[in-house]
């Protein structure tokens, strides 16, 4: 369990440092973007005078690397600074937008995965039957195609013909849960659809990779029914290669929802980036990338942890 | 019988108006040989519906909204918070529904015969939505927050020719300008200009929200949505509805959804490929308002080919512009004629003759200008207007037929106020509404204006300018506008293929007087205490 441990804190120290190199890259990429954070505000009307004016009001004249490692210093601290635009600070801006996301993520994940793996449990026990291709092809299909269209065709059929489920998903903190699920089904759905078919299908190839293996066979000829077999003998060896797919996808559940937010008027945190780059409002557009950086490195450690823990010959090193 | 229907059409207007009570209304449409109940129809189908009435919660659907949105006057650009601003602040002076001027927080307005010293005489029972008086301090704290050296105001050059403003009493403020200028009170009503309360140090305090519009604000969450309830104290009749609220929509599909699926009552901005299907939608109403906003594309006068007055020449008529409205904005758009004022604008001059596509006159003036073969670059982007980088592979197609080669540039979508208007000798631009031609010329038409876009300079024009500008003879103010509409077509360096019209839609339910402001989307932006629920 020590080991465990180790690795866990080496990693988190090296999350730190990724976190570093991406802030920097991020300032730079907003540095290197035309146009600045002046003319982005004031727009067409801008003139010479006004913009001169506004940057010195917000410290624009300074040098960039200045800038950046003042910004640093407070973020180093836990002051992630206030917005240039609203001169809000940005953790407030952040906060509850990133609660959203985090909830219709978690609303898509709890139906997503179970959902998944017990269709990659069910295919991979019905291989290459009629039930395996269909179900395949339906997930296939709807991964592949743009999330935006999903939504606009579950919107169609299931809110503007239909009826059953409203199109817009505008929440807010006094709806009560029931109220919360039923604004929100139509985007949750569309990303389960989105994420079902790769979860699906690694369930299924990895089950089926082992069902060749000695031990298998050895269950079969002494009589095990085809379900255990799959459940009880194969799934627990196939978990590590689920497991990585299913964190890869719940990064992306938080971090890839932009389009199906402006779909379905989501106010999560993928809208407020977009609004942040448009307007170069540096604080925000840092605070939300450095969110989804270390989503994705948290939940690959916890990918790596996972397969680890289930793993008995990983668990227990020569 | 046509008697007969014109002299109900009186009897409607006349009820309509106020004149006539339901009483009156159905006795004389009995003597004048209507049934009872076809009477009694009549007035509820076409009185009762036209008289508005309070309640109900009026959902819109605003398009451009984003999180950054603030409340500060000074950098007010996106629709969403003009239309907000509208809701919950007020202004001097309003566009009426028939685009006149009317009386808002200042009841009447007065100037020196010279027009360089102007008195707004203040509403006395104006109040914000603390309840705080609305006194001349405000008035003046709420536009000097766009002069002086140190604003960050775009509405800064609206007022640079502003001295001085003084307060007269407590509800009237003078200011004065240093050169006559008859189109002050018109200028009051940009939307820029709103009354915030001022602070004892002759700052305004606008991060409060607070206001003297006809709703306050309860709650707001930037670029996601707001929730406003009726001022009590409001200084004016109407604000019918009870409560608003303004979602921000930004996507036009997610707005058309909302609108038919009943989550929104209105929506300020429809998408015009899909207008017409809209339009079938028996619940829904798809206002078409022809406005003040003008797609121009200058050239610099000074830069070669477009210094020769006949290549100009030749560029516009080789623009087939009700081509362009039909294809790019599906009938949504007035035909421009190379003056940047609109029919929807006063002072606009109808005598005029429009500027037809003729490519053998495009030719002709191409082989006058001596210039041979005639290759020009055209930019433009779509972030400007969905549509734009096409209507100039339109333009270039029209062209052809005259012999000449337009190439359509596509900018990228950043930076292009920056780096590309003002810049490139040629390109697309796409200008708001202003209230008065004055205005529109002054910012982009005046020999030194710094948004002078096609750097022209005409002797005649920029002396009629001053001279209409402080003209209060209205009659001598329009023949003066007239002469300058047409030295800028005849001679002027920005070719105007139409004004786009505002095409916003609301649900059935929801009612208007006859007319529509065309300042902004919704009335101008003034459906909020103007509308009613039927």
């Amino acid at each position: 369990m020590g080991d465990i441990l180790n690795i866990v804190l080496k990693r988190l120290g090296l999350g730190l440092v990724t976190l570093l190199v991406i802030s920097i890259i991020i300032f730079g990429a907003v540095e290197l973007l035309p146009g600045d954070i002046a003319q982005a505000v004031l727009g067409q009307g801008a003139t010479e005078e006004n913009l001169a004016a506004l940057r010195e009001q917000l410290g624009l004249n300074r040098a960039a690397p200045i800038r950046y490692f003042e910004w640093l210093g407070n973020a180093v601290t836990g002051d992630f600074g206030r917005s240039l635009v609203s001169q809000t600070p940005v953790s407030e801006a952040i906060f509850t937008r990133f609660g959203n996301t985090l909830f219709l993520a978690l609303y898509a994940a709890i139906i997503a995965v179970p959902v998944a793996i017990f269709l990659g449990v069910l295919v991979a026990l019905y291989r290459n039957t009629v039930f395996d291709r269909v179900a395949n092809v339906v997930t296939l299909t709807s991964i592949s195609s743009p999330e935006f269209f999903l939504g606009y065709v579950l919107i169609l059929f299931l809110a503007v013909k239909g009826g059953y489920f409203p199109a817009i998903a505008k929440i807010d903190d006094g709806m009560s849960l029931v109220d919360k699920l039923d604004r929100t089904f139509l985007p949750a759905l569309t990303m389960v659809l989105v994420v079902v078919a790769h979860m699906m299908r690694m369930t299924r190839a990895s089950i089926i990779n082992l069902l060749a293996s000695p031990y298998v066979e050895m269950a079969r000829l002494k009589g095990v029914p085809a379900w255990k077999v799959i459940v009880k003998h194969t799934l627990p060896n196939a978990w590590a290669p689920v497991i990585n797919v299913v964190a890869l996808n719940l990064a992306y559940l938080v971090t890839g929802v932009v389009l199906v937010e402006v779909v379905f008027v989501y106010p999560g945190i993928g809208q407020l980036l977009v609004d942040a780059v448009t307007k170069r409002d540096f604080p925000v557009v840092q605070a939300c990338c450095l969110i989804f950086a270390a989503t994705f490195i948290l939940l690959n450690l916890a990918a790596d942890v996972g397969s680890i823990l289930t793993n008995p010959r990983l668990r227990h090193p020569k | 019988m046509s008697n007969s229907k014109e002299f109900k059409e009186l009897l409607t207007r006349d009820a309509k108006s106020g004149k006539l009570g339901r009483r009156d209304f159905m006795r004389y449409a009995v003597a004048a040989g209507m049934t009872i109940p076809l009477a009694s129809g009549l007035w509820t189908s076409e009185v009762a519906a036209a008289t508005p009435k309070k309640g109900g919660k009026f959902r819109v659907g605003v398009h451009d909204g984003n999180t950054s949105d603030t409340f500060d006057p000074g950098t007010y650009q996106s629709v969403g918070q003009i239309q907000l601003a509208h809701a919950h602040r007020s202004y001097l002076t309003e566009i009426t529904p028939d685009n006149g001027l009317g009386p808002d927080m200042a009841d009447s307005w007065s100037a020196t015969p010279d027009a360089k010293v102007w008195t707004f005489e203040l509403n006395k029972n104006a109040t914000f939505h603390n309840g705080k008086k609305f006194t001349a301090k405000d008035a003046i704290a709420s536009l000097n927050h766009h002069r002086g050296e140190k604003t960050t105001s775009a509405a800064k050059a609206l007022l640079t020719t502003i001295t001085d403003i003084k307060a007269k009493g407590d509800h009237a403020i003078v200011i004065e300008l240093s050169q006559g200028f008859a189109d002050l009170p018109w200028v009051m009503t940009d939307y820029h200009l709103v009354m915030c309360p001022a602070k004892s140090d002759g700052s305004i305090e606008w991060d409060t929200m607070l206001g003297a519009g006809p709703y306050k604000i309860v709650n707001h969450e930037p670029g996601i949505t707001s929730t406003l309830v009726r001022n009590e104290g409001w200084h004016r009749e109407g604000a019918y509805f009870d409560e608003l609220e303004l979602l921000i929509l930004n996507d036009p599909n997610a707005r058309q959804t909302a609108l038919i699926t009943g989550d929104v009552d209105a929506i300020t901005s429809v998408d015009l490929k899909t207008m017409a299907l809209m339009a079938r939608n028996k619940n829904i109403m798809v206002e078409n308002v022809a406005s003040g906003s003008a797609i121009t594309l200058p050239m610099f006068c000074d830069h070669a080919p477009f210094d020769n007055l006949d290549v100009r020449l030749a560029l516009k008529y080789a623009i087939d512009r009700e081509d362009i409205v039909k294809k790019i904005m599906f009938g949504t758009a007035t035909v421009g004629n190379d003056y940047h004022v609109s029919p929807a604008m006063p002072y606009a001059p109808t005598d005029i003759p429009q500027r037809p596509y003729d490519p053998d006159k495009a030719k002709f003036h191409l082989k006058k200008s001596g210039v041979g073969k005639l290759n020009v670059d055209l930019s433009a982007a779509d972030s400007i207007l969905p549509g734009a980088v096409d209507m100039c592979v339109l333009y270039s197609e029209h062209a052809k037929k005259a012999g000449i080669q337009i190439n359509a540039v596509r900018e990228p979508n950043d930076g292009y106020w920056s780096d590309v208007w003002l810049k490139k000798p040629w390109c697309f631009v796409k200008w708001g509404a202003r209230p008065t031609p004055d205005n529109m010329f002054t910012l982009a038409y005046k020999d030194n204006a710094a948004w002078n876009e096609s750097h022209w300079q005409n002797k005649r024009f920029n002396e009629l300018l001053l001279m209409a500008k402080a003209e209060l003879d209205d009659t001598r103010r329009a023949e003066q506008y007239r002469e300058m509409c047409v030295l800028a077509k005849d001679d002027g360096g920005t070719v105007i293929p139409f004004f786009a019209n505002f095409v916003y839609a609301r649900s059935k339910k929801v009612q208007h007087g006859p007319s529509l402001a065309a300042s902004w989307e919704l009335d101008g932006g003034r459906g909020y205490h103007r509308w009613w629920f039927a």
